[in-house]
């Protein structure tokens, strides 16, 4: 069984074929197929609750999927308990050994492939100099702070070579400035060793930044599949349109479609609109002054509602007394995005997997 | 002090005075708290100890017997010198030892399961089995154990249904350290709960994930991660069988006797009490190190 590999699962590092997984009575991955091609910074996003986590727990194998088989490099693995498969997770609460110190920490996986001592001591000196964590390896993970904490568990993780990474939001917990700056340095890393990455998270900013390809995940199911910029501007779905980025779903004659806020342009008095542009006219019912640039909620009078992003050339003055007036806005045509309307799932949605 | 020149506007009660002299003074607070304890513990316990350290050091008169005020070290020198008192120490601390053992063995996988792999509702039980034998009186449940030790008692009932021929157990070291792991399991059962129930599931997901199997887990995560709870645990096996008179001298016959067995009779029948403290101070000196030893292993973290 094992000697007879789908012809696309050979170039794929991991590949989930009609995955389900049912806990009790709640179905947390709904038959869910995905290839991860070798190599790539691959992101799963999703709300909680909509199966993302499931997902790379079958990678890991931690869970056994209910239905479907999970692949890793040509390999049926859906059947092989965690310590048999090439991947390491780097857990969410890092999940440090308390009782061990970073050094036996991230030794740890050489240990039990019996690598002799030397090579683990040079590997695991390797592996915290990449994480620049130089010289901790006899502090405990309580004298860490978070961050450092999130690069021992990286380190553990790296340090096995393995063929895949999986990484599940490691950087929830670490504040703000700090997770832009692990965002840059996790993303370098990657590059450096050329490992296959798969990183669960539900911070779209971070999964555009950071991915080469993302899916997005909703109730247990994959909505699309691509790379960041398609994601974005062409989502699939109006669950997708409104995950990532704000959703402007309108209906006109029939066709569900998206316009990004950014593009639309809301037009001065007597300003003529760009040619073979869009126009409807609408009424401004919120304005939210964001520094940079300007939020305006407008409802148009062919019904619907745009959200439209303006940056804040007048002053701020002219800008907050904008609610209420009427306004004209256009856009072009082809920056607008037909979608499918499919998905009963709520985006904060709270549930199993998450 | 600048807060005391703090004025409020509304008049106030003395009780919502005093609370605020309190709040402002924590000390005042702690040693209201803390004197009535701290009284009873001084005066009551440790005051007693003392005495029983003084009276170790005293001895009596071998015609009257009366307790005569004279340091000296004579007791501890018998102690030291008798064989049989030798023997009984070794015996007392040996069966401690062995019991501590056998809990601590018994206790790990029960422990686990009730804290790691039973449901909610098997939890609950488990918790109510470990813990219905501590409302039982301990007289009856070490009678119980007579009864099933005794020569035409259940156990050589039950060995010769199926064919292996009677066992004598009533009256040994054997049976002492039976009943003397079943009577003090729960104490091991639940800090070792505790200490598992505190591990995360990622702690050995992480190991897995790192390729140790099982057996690896157990060693290198699980168990250290427990061993808190067994110090902790065995700090009740250990003591509580350290100062046990009534079960040896119930299921433990004539040449079964502990250190506490040798004290009941100083002080009841033979009058000794000089002899009595000096063999009772040699547990607590013993638990004292067992204490220091544990404090080290951050047993009183997992209490």
């Amino acid at each position: 069984m094992n000697d007879v590999q789908a012809p696309r699962a050979a170039r794929a590092a991991v590949r989930l074929e009609g995955v389900r997984k049912r806990f009790g009575e709640v179905v947390a991955v709904d038959g869910v197929d995905l290839d991860v091609t070798e190599g790539e910074f691959f992101s799963i996003l999703g709300p909680s609750g909509s199966g993302k986590t499931t997902c790379l727990r079958m990678i890991a194998g931690f869970e056994a999927p209910t239905e479907g088989r999970v692949w890793l490099g040509g390999q049926d693995v859906s059947g092989l308990p965690p310590y048999e498969r090439d991947v390491n997770t780097v857990f969410q609460d890092y999940a440090l050994f308390p009782h061990m110190t970073v050094g036996e920490n991230v030794e740890y996986g050489l240990r039990v492939k019996k690598v002799p001592r030397e090579e683990r001591t040079k590997r695991m000196a390797d592996a915290l100099r990449m994480v620049r964590l130089e010289g901790f390896d006899r502090r405990k993970p309580v004298q860490l702070s978070g961050g450092q904490r999130q690069r021992v568990a990286l380190a553990r993780a790296l340090v096995n070579r393995p063929k895949v990474l999986l990484l599940d939001e490691p950087l929830g917990a670490l504040d703000l400035k700090l997770r832009q700056a692990m965002q840059i340095e996790l993303k370098q890393i990657q590059q450096q060793v050329g490992l296959t990455f798969i990183y669960v998270t539900h911070d779209q900013e971070e999964a555009l930044t950071m991915s080469d390809r993302l899916a997005v995940m909703n109730a247990g199911r994959v909505e699309q599949v691509g790379t960041p910029v398609e994601v974005y501007e062409q989502p699939a779905t109006d669950f997708v349109a409104g995950f990532i980025g704000v959703s402007n779903l309108l209906e006109r004659g029939g066709r569900h479609f998206t316009v990004r806020p950014e593009k639309i342009r809301m037009l001065g008095e007597g300003e003529a609109p760009e040619p073979g542009a869009h126009v409807e006219g609408g009424t401004v019912r919120d304005v939210v002054y964001v520094g940079m640039v300007t939020r305006y909620v407008v409802e148009l009078d062919d019904g619907g509602e745009l959200a439209v992003i303006s940056q804040n050339f007048e002053s701020a003055e002219q800008v907050l007394q904008a609610k209420g007036r009427l306004v004209r806005l256009a856009w072009r045509p082809d920056q607008t995005v037909t979608v499918r309307q499919q998905t009963e799932g709520q985006p904060d949605e709270e549930g199993v997997g998450a | 002090m600048a807060s005391g020149t703090i004025q409020t506007s509304a008049p106030r009660g003395a009780g919502a005075r005093i609370s605020a002299a309190l709040w402002r003074r924590p000390w005042v607070r702690a040693a209201l708290l803390l004197t009535p304890p701290l009284a009873w513990f001084v005066f009551i316990y440790l005051a007693s100890l003392g005495i029983l350290l003084i009276t170790a050091f005293w001895r009596i008169n071998s015609f009257t017997t009366n307790i005569e005020r004279v340091w000296n070290l004579g007791n501890f020198r018998t102690l030291l010198e008798n064989a049989t008192y030798r023997a009984i120490m070794l015996r007392t601390i040996g069966i401690a030892a062995l019991v501590t053992v056998t809990d601590a063995v018994l206790a790990l996988p029960f422990a686990y399961y009730m804290a790691r792999v039973a449901s909610r509702r098997a939890q609950t039980a488990l918790f109510v089995a470990v813990l219905v034998p501590l409302w039982a009186s301990y007289i009856a449940r070490v009678y119980a154990w007579l009864l099933i030790f005794t020569h035409d008692g259940v156990l050589n009932w039950g060995l010769d249904k199926i064919g292996l021929g009677p066992v004598t157990l009533a009256y040994t070291n054997t049976a002492m350290w039976i009943v003397f792991s079943y009577l003090w399991l729960p104490f091991m059962i639940l800090p070792v709960y505790a200490a598992l129930e505190r591990i995360p599931d990622s702690y050995l997901e992480a190991s897995a994930d790192l390729g140790a199997r099982g057996g690896r887990t157990v060693a290198k995560v699980i168990l250290p991660l427990a061993l808190p709870g067994i110090v902790a645990g065995s700090i009740f096996t250990f003591s509580l069988t350290l100062g046990d008179f009534i079960t040896p001298f119930l299921v433990g016959g004539t040449g079964s006797s502990f250190i506490g067995n040798v004290v009941y009779e100083n002080v009841g029948v033979a009058g000794n009490i000089p002899f009595a403290a000096a063999f009772a101070i040699v547990p607590v000196v013993i638990m004292g190190l067992y204490l220091l030893g544990a404090r080290r292993l951050g047993a009183f973290e997992a209490m």
